[in-house]
C-alpha cells in the first residue's frame, strides 16, 4: 500500500514538473498589468462604475479599462516599463473629482517590473478638497462601513439639526437605546447558550445574519429558493419537535424513522419548489416574515444543538475544541448564506424613508419606535419567561449549576435544546431590528457578534439579564462615544469597556464572582 | 479541464510564497495555541500591525524597509501586552473573545476616513518593497524553477526569504520546547495551576508565549506587505485567522511543523478546489453558481474542513492521536 | 510504632495549650484574622492560628467548613478579605500562589492535577526551583542549563525509586492509576524542596491498598524536618499519624489539640457528628 502511494506520488511530481510552466500558469502568471478598485467616497464599500482608465507607453495607447459595478478594473501590459495612466476625467461622476496625489491632473506615471500585477490607488473625492468641511463632517464620516454601515441614519439627524450639545446628547442617547436594545436582544441566547453549555457560540452573530435575511426574502417575494428553505427548516423543526416531545413515548427506531423521514420529506419537498421556482411565489409583509424568520431561527438553533452539539458533548468533545467548531460553522453559515442571498446590501422595502416623528427634543422615524417597542416587549417576555414559567426556572437551574441541576432530576439535555431555540429565535428577531434600523448584508451579524460579546462580557456571561444590561450599556457608549469621536471608532470604544470591566470586575455586572487563580 | 494543470498549479502554491507567509503566522499561533494552550482567535491583527509597520514607515515616513520590521514588531509587542494584560489572568474564553474583537477593531480604525493620513485608508498604501527588492540577488524579470514549478525572480525571492524565516521559527520553537522553558510552557497548558503551585509564575509565562507567537505573526505580516507591495486593510479579515487554525490543525496542533505542513497542505487544498470549481464552472457543471460564489463556497469549505478535523482527526496530520486523547478535561 | 509516635508527638507539641488559637513554642505558619465570604456568605473566619513547626498538622471539619477554602487563601490560589498571615516569620499575605511556593510553602490539590500529557520524569523536572533554563533567554544556553537539568533529574529520580514510581518514568502521567497519580503529585512538590507541604485530602480516591503506603510517606516527610499540614476526612487516618488537629466548623476554629484532646471534645463530637447527618439528610433529599 505504501509503495504504491510512493510511486502514485513521484509519478504525480514527475509529471508537474515535465508541465512546460507558462501554459500551465497562464491565468495567474499572465504577465503584468494594472489593476485597482475605484470605490465611492461617500460610502466606502461601493465602487464606482464606469470610469474609464487608458495606458500609454509614451505617446502609444496599449490599453484602456472601466470600472465594472464594484469599481474594479484591470489593463494588461506588454511587457515591464514605465507607463503613463490617464484617468478620463469626463466618466468621473459629475459629484467627485479625482483626488490629487499619486494622480496629478489625471495622470501619473507607474513602473511596472516583470510578472508585476500590480495594484493603483485611484481615490476620488467630493470637490474642494480632502477636509472639505462640507455640510457636517460626522455624515462623511460615518458613511463608512465597519459598525458605522448605516449608523449614518442615527447619527446624521442629530449632526444634521446641527444643534446644541444637549440636543445631539438626547438624540444621540435615544439612538444608543436603540442599538442597545436590538444587541441586548441578540445577545440574550449568546449569554443563555454560554451558561448552559459553557460554550461561546461563534456562530451566533450569523444566526442574526440568517434571521434578517429570511425575513428580507419573505418580504421581498418568497420564489424558489425561499419556499425550499422552508421546506428544508418545516423538516427539521418537525424532527427536532418530534425528539423532544416523544422521545419517551416512541419507541427508538420508530422515533429515529420518523424524524429522517421528516428531514427527508422537507429536502425532497424543498427540490420540488426549487424546480417549480417562481411558478409559487408570495410575499407577506414585514412583520409576518419576520414571525416566519423568528421560527426558522428557532428551528436553526435548534438543530445545531440537537445534530451537532449534544453528539459532540456526548462524545467528551473538550470545550477549547468547541469553540473552534462553533468557528467552523459560523463560516459555514456566513459564506452559504452569501451564496444563497449574495453580497448585495439592501433594505426592507417600505421602510426605508420616513418622516420622522418628534419627542420633545427626540426626532425617530416611527420604524425606529416600533423597533424600540418590540424589544422592550420581548425582553419583557422573556424575563417573564425566565422568572415566572417552569421551563424559564429549568434554564436559570441549568445556567447556575449544570450538574446540580442534572442532579436533581432536570432534563439537562431538553432544556438545553431550548435554550438554543430559544436563542436562535431571538437572534433572528434581533436581526430583523438591526436590518430595518440598518441594512442587511451577510456580514452584519458577525459585526454585532463583536457587540454582542461586549454585552455578555459587561453584564456577565451566562446571565440573561446580564446580556440586557450589557446590551443597553454598550450601545449607549458606543453612540455616546461620536459625540466627541469618529463614529469608526464606536466599536472600539465598546470594546474598551469591555476590556476595562475584565480589568475591575472581571465577571460582569450581574456575574457571581468566582475563583480566578 | 486539465486535473495535472490544476495538480501543477496546487503544488505551486503550496510551496509558494503565500503559503509560506501563512506558515510563518501559523508558527506563531503554534506558540500560543498549540504549546500553552491560549485560545487567540485574533492573530491576523499581529499580522496587521506588522504589515503596516512596515507600510507606515516605507510609504509616509520614508524610513528604510528594516526600520519598518522594526516598528512592525514594536507594535505587535504592545499589543500582545494590551491584549494580555487583561486576559491572561483570566479563564481561557475571555482572551478568545477579546482577541477576535481587538483584530477586527484594528481593522476598523486602519481603515477608518481619519487615519487616511496614516494608512491610507480604505485604499490601503503601495510602493512597499523597493527596498526589499534591491537586496533581491535574483533577476526579477527572469523565471526561475523547473516546469510549472516556477517563480519570478522577485517571487522567488520573497519566498526564499519567508521560507527562510520560517525555517528559523520553526528550529526557535524545536530549541524552545526541548529546554526547561518548553516543559513550563507545556505544563500550563495542561493544568496551570498545578504549575503555579510549583512556584511558576504562569502569568509571565504566557505573557511570553503571547508575545513571541505575536512577534511571529507580525513577521508574517511584515513579508506579506513585501511580498504584495502594498496592503490593504480588508485582507486582514478574521477569516485569516480561521485559515490559520485550520493550518495549525491540518497540521497537527503542537508539533514543531504542524504548521508548515498544515500551511502546504492547506494552500494546495485552496488552490486544487478553487481549479476544480472553475473548471466544472467552465464546463457548465455548476448551473447556479457564478464566479464570486466559488469563493465563499471555498471559504465555507473551510469552516466544514474546521468541523470535520476537531471531530474526527483533532491531532491533525503528524499528530498522536493516544496523546490527544488523553486529554479529559 | 504508636507509643514510639506518641512520645514523639508530645516532644513536638510541647507547651502547646488544647484551646482554638494557642501558641506555639516554635510556629512556621502564624495567621491572624483571615477572612473570606463568597456572596453573603462567610466561608473562612479564622481568628489566629499557628502550625508547629516538623509536626503534622490535620486540619478536619464538616463538608462546607472551609477547609479547602483556608488551604486556597494561605496558598495564596484565593483572595482574602481581610487578614495577615507570616510564613518562616516573614508575611506573605497578598503573595499569588507562585510566590507562596517559591517561599517554601507549597501545595497538592484535592483532584490531582498530574500534568497528563507530559511524562513522569517531566513532570518531576518541572517541579525543581531555580533553573535558569526556565527563563525564556536562557533556554537557547543550552550548555549552561545542561548540568543543572542533570542534577535535577538525579533527584528526580532518587524520589521517584522512593516513590516506587521509577519505572513509569517515560510514562504520560495521564496513564497512571488515581493513587500513582497521588503519588506523584507529592513526589513532584518535593522536587520544589518546600519548607511545609499542603496535601489537600491526600487519600481522596485513592486504593486501600496504597493509603498504608501514602501514610508512610507523610510521615518520612515530617521525620525529615518538613512541616505537614493536610486536609482529610478519614478520621481512623487523622487520629493515627497526627500530632496536632484543628477543627474547622463554619468557617471558625472551634478546637484544636492532640487527637487524645480532639477524641474526647464534645463539642467536636457535636459539630462534626450533627453536620454530617445533617448533610446525610440533604443528600437524600436531593436524591428524592
Amino acid at each position: 500500500m505504501r509503495t504504491r502511494l510512493v510511486t502514485v506520488l513521484l509519478a504525480l511530481i514527475t509529471a508537474i514538473l515535465v508541465i512546460p510552466g507558462p501554459a500551465a500558469t497562464a491565468d495567474e502568471q499572465g504577465g503584468e498589468s494594472l489593476h485597482g478598485q475605484i470605490l465611492n467616497p461617500d460610502d466606502r464599500d461601493q465602487g464606482v462604475e464606469g470610469i474609464g482608465i487608458t495606458v500609454f507607453d509614451g505617446e502609444d495607447e496599449i490599453g484602456a479599462g472601466e470600472t465594472d459595478s464594484d469599481g474594479m478594473w484591470e489593463v494588461e501590459l506588454p511587457g515591464p516599463g514605465t507607463y503613463r495612466v490617464v484617468v478620463d476625467q469626463e466618466s468621473v461622476p459629475s459629484e467627485f473629482v479625482v483626488r490629487e496625489g499619486i494622480i496629478v491632473d489625471g495622470e501619473t506615471e507607474v513602473e511596472v517590473e516583470a510578472d508585476d500585477q500590480r495594484p493603483l490607488i485611484i481615490a476620488l473625492e467630493r470637490p474642494g478638497g480632502s477636509d472639505d468641511g462640507s455640510a457636517s463632517p460626522s455624515e462623511e464620516e460615518s458613511e463608512d462601513a465597519g459598525a458605522a454601515a448605516g449608523d449614518d441614519e442615527a447619527v446624521a439627524p442629530a449632526a444634521d439639526s446641527g444643534g446644541s450639545f444637549g440636543e445631539r446628547f438626547v438624540q444621540l442617547t435615544a439612538a444608543g437605546l436603540l442599538f442597545g436594545l436590538v444587541i441586548a436582544v441578540s445577545a440574550i441566547g449568546l449569554s443563555l447558550i454560554f451558561g448552559t453549555t459553557k460554550m461561546i457560540n461563534f456562530a451566533h452573530g450569523d444566526m442574526v445574519t440568517f434571521g434578517a435575511m429570511v425575513a428580507l426574502v419573505f418580504s421581498t417575494g418568497a420564489a424558489g429558493l425561499g419556499n425550499s428553505l422552508l421546506a428544508i427548516f418545516a423538516g427539521l423543526g418537525v424532527a427536532v419537535l418530534l425528539g423532544g416531545f416523544l422521545e419517551n413515548r416512541l419507541s427508538r427506531p420508530v422515533l429515529v424513522i420518523a424524524q429522517w423521514t421528516a428531514i427527508f420529506g422537507g429536502i425532497a419537498l424543498a427540490t420540488v419548489l426549487g424546480v417549480m421556482g417562481d411558478a409559487v411565489g408570495w410575499s407577506v409583509p414585514l412583520w409576518l416574515a419576520a414571525a416566519v424568520a423568528v421560527l426558522m431561527g428557532a428551528v436553526l438553533g435548534a438543530s445545531m444543538e440537537r445534530y451537532v452539539w449534544r453528539p459532540l458533548r456526548h462524545r467528551n468533545v473538550a470545550l477549547i475544541q468547541m469553540f473552534i467548531v462553533s468557528i467552523g460553522l459560523a463560516l459555514v453559515l456566513r459564506h452559504v448564506i452569501l451564496v444563497l442571498f449574495g453580497a448585495g446590501r439592501s433594505r426592507y422595502a417600505g421602510y426605508q424613508i420616513q418622516d420622522p416623528v418628534q419627542f420633545g427634543p427626540v426626532a425617530m422615524p416611527p420604524r425606529d419606535l416600533v423597533v424600540m417597542g418590540v424589544a422592550v416587549v420581548v425582553l419583557v417576555g422573556v424575563a417573564c419567561l425566565l422568572q415566572f414559567t417552569r421551563i424559564g426556572k429549568a434554564m436559570r437551574a441549568v445556567s447556575d449549576n449544570r450538574d446540580l441541576a442534572e442532579s436533581s432530576g432536570i432534563d439537562v439535555d431538553r432544556v438545553t435544546l431550548y435554550v438554543w431555540g430559544l436563542g436562535g429565535g431571538l437572534s433572528a428577531l434581533g436581526g430583523v431590528l438591526y436590518g430595518l434600523n440598518q441594512i442587511v448584508e451577510y456580514e452584519m451579524g458577525f459585526r454585532l457578534l463583536l457587540m454582542m460579546f461586549a454585552a455578555v462580557i459587561l453584564g456577565g456571561l451566562g446571565t440573561a439579564y446580564g446580556a440586557m444590561v450589557g446590551g443597553l450599556a454598550v450601545g449607549l457608549v458606543a453612540m455616546l462615544s461620536t459625540l466627541w469621536f469618529p463614529s469608526q471608532l464606536m466599536q472600539a470604544w465598546a470594546l474598551a469597556l469591555m476590556i476595562l470591566m475584565l480589568l475591575i470586575r472581571p465577571q460582569g455586572l450581574l456575574g457571581r464572582r468566582e475563583r480566578v487563580g | 479541464m486539465d486535473i495535472l494543470s490544476i495538480l501543477a498549479e496546487s503544488t505551486r502554491s503550496a510551496l509558494g510564497p503565500i503559503a509560506a507567509i501563512y506558515a510563518l503566522a501559523a508558527v506563531g499561533l503554534n506558540f500560543h495555541f498549540g504549546y500553552t494552550g491560549l485560545l487567540n482567535f485574533g492573530q491576523v491583527g499581529f499580522m496587521l500591525v506588522g504589515a503596516y509597520g512596515v507600510g507606515v514607515s516605507v510609504a509616509v515616513f520614508d524610513l528604510p524597509l528594516l526600520v519598518g520590521f522594526g516598528v512592525g514588531l514594536l507594535c505587535a509587542l504592545v499589543l500582545a501586552l494590551l491584549l494580555g494584560v487583561p486576559t491572561l489572568r483570566l479563564r481561557a474564553d475571555y482572551l478568545a473573545i477579546t482577541t477576535i474583537a481587538a483584530a477586527e477593531v484594528l481593522r476598523l480604525v486602519y481603515r477608518a476616513g481619519f487615519a487616511e493620513p496614516v494608512t491610507g485608508g480604505v485604499y490601503g498604501l503601495q510602493n512597499l518593497a523597493s527596498g526589499f527588492r534591491t537586496l533581491n540577488p535574483f533577476d526579477g524579470g527572469t523565471r526561475y524553477g523547473v516546469g510549472a514549478l516556477a517563480y519570478n525572480g522577485n517571487h522567488l525571492w520573497v519566498l526564499v526569504v519567508t521560507w527562510g524565516l520560517v525555517a528559523l521559527m520553526v528550529g526557535l520553537t524545536w530549541m524552545l520546547m526541548h529546554s526547561p522553558w518548553g516543559r513550563v510552557i507545556k505544563g500550563i497548558r495542561e493544568d496551570e495551576d498545578a504549575v503555579r503551585s510549583l512556584g511558576k509564575n504562569v502569568f509571565a509565562y504566557k505573557m511570553q508565549a503571547l508575545v513571541l507567537g505575536g512577534l511571529i505573526g507580525a513577521m508574517a505580516g511584515c513579508m506579506l506587505a513585501v511580498y504584495q507591495a502594498s496592503i490593504q486593510p480588508d485582507q486582514f479579515k478574521p477569516q485569516v485567522t480561521f485559515f490559520l487554525w485550520v493550518i495549525l490543525l491540518l497540521g497537527g496542533a503542537g508539533r514543531v511543523f504542524g504548521p508548515v505542513l498544515g500551511a502546504m497542505a492547506f494552500w494546495f487544498l485552496m488552490t486544487f478546489t478553487d481549479g476544480l470549481l472553475k473548471g466544472f464552472g467552465s464546463l457548465g457543471w455548476l448551473p447556479f453558481l457564478s464566479g464570486p460564489d466559488y469563493g465563499a463556497i471555498q471559504l465555507a469549505f473551510v469552516g466544514l474542513l474546521l468541523v470535520v478535523l476537531i471531530v474526527f482527526r483533532p491531532q491533525g496530520i503528524i499528530g498522536d492521536r493516544k496523546e490527544m486523547l488523553i486529554n479529559v478535561k | 510504632m504508636s507509643s514510639d509516635e506518641t512520645s514523639a508527638g508530645v516532644d513536638r507539641m510541647a507547651g502547646a495549650e488544647p484551646v482554638p488559637g494557642s501558641a506555639k513554642s516554635d510556629p512556621i505558619l502564624v495567621a491572624d484574622g483571615v477572612r473570606r465570604s463568597f456572596g453573603g456568605l462567610t466561608a473562612v473566619d479564622v481568628g489566629h492560628l499557628e502550625v508547629q513547626r516538623g509536626t503534622i498538622t490535620a486540619l478536619i471539619g464538616p463538608n462546607g467548613a472551609g477547609k479547602s477554602t483556608l488551604f486556597n487563601l494561605l496558598t495564596g490560589f484565593d483572595r482574602v478579605d481581610a487578614g495577615r498571615w507570616t510564613f518562616q516569620g516573614g508575611a506573605i499575605n497578598g503573595r499569588r500562589g507562585h510566590q507562596v511556593a517559591r517561599a517554601g510553602m507549597v501545595r497538592t490539590f484535592q483532584l490531582t492535577k498530574a500534568l497528563t500529557r507530559m511524562t513522569v520524569l517531566d513532570n518531576m523536572l518541572l517541579g525543581a526551583p531555580g533553573q535558569f533554563g526556565e527563563r525564556m533567554a536562557g533556554a537557547f544556553l543550552r550548555p549552561v542549563w545542561q548540568g543543572q537539568e542533570r542534577a535535577n533529574t538525579r533527584r528526580a529520580m532518587e524520589l521517584l525509586e522512593r516513590f516506587k514510581l521509577v519505572d513509569k518514568r517515560d510514562d504520560m502521567a495521564g496513564s497512571l492509576s488515581g493513587g500513582q497519580r497521588k503519588l506523584l503529585e507529592m513526589a513532584r512538590s518535593l522536587m520544589t524542596d518546600p519548607a511545609m507541604i499542603m496535601l489537600d485530602e491526600p487519600m481522596a480516591g485513592v486504593n486501600p491498598a496504597l493509603v498504608q503506603s501514602l501514610l508512610g510517606h507523610i510521615t518520612s516527610l515530617r521525620d525529615e524536618g518538613k512541616t505537614v499540614l493536610f486536609v482529610e476526612h478519614d478520621m481512623d487516618v487523622i487520629m493515627g499519624i497526627s500530632d496536632w488537629i484543628v477543627v474547622l466548623a463554619q468557617g471558625r476554629v472551634i478546637a484544636e489539640g492532640r487527637p487524645s484532646d480532639i477524641r474526647s471534645d464534645q463539642q467536636v463530637i457535636d459539630a462534626y457528628l450533627g453536620a454530617q447527618e445533617e448533610t446525610a439528610e440533604a443528600r437524600g433529599s436531593d436524591d428524592d
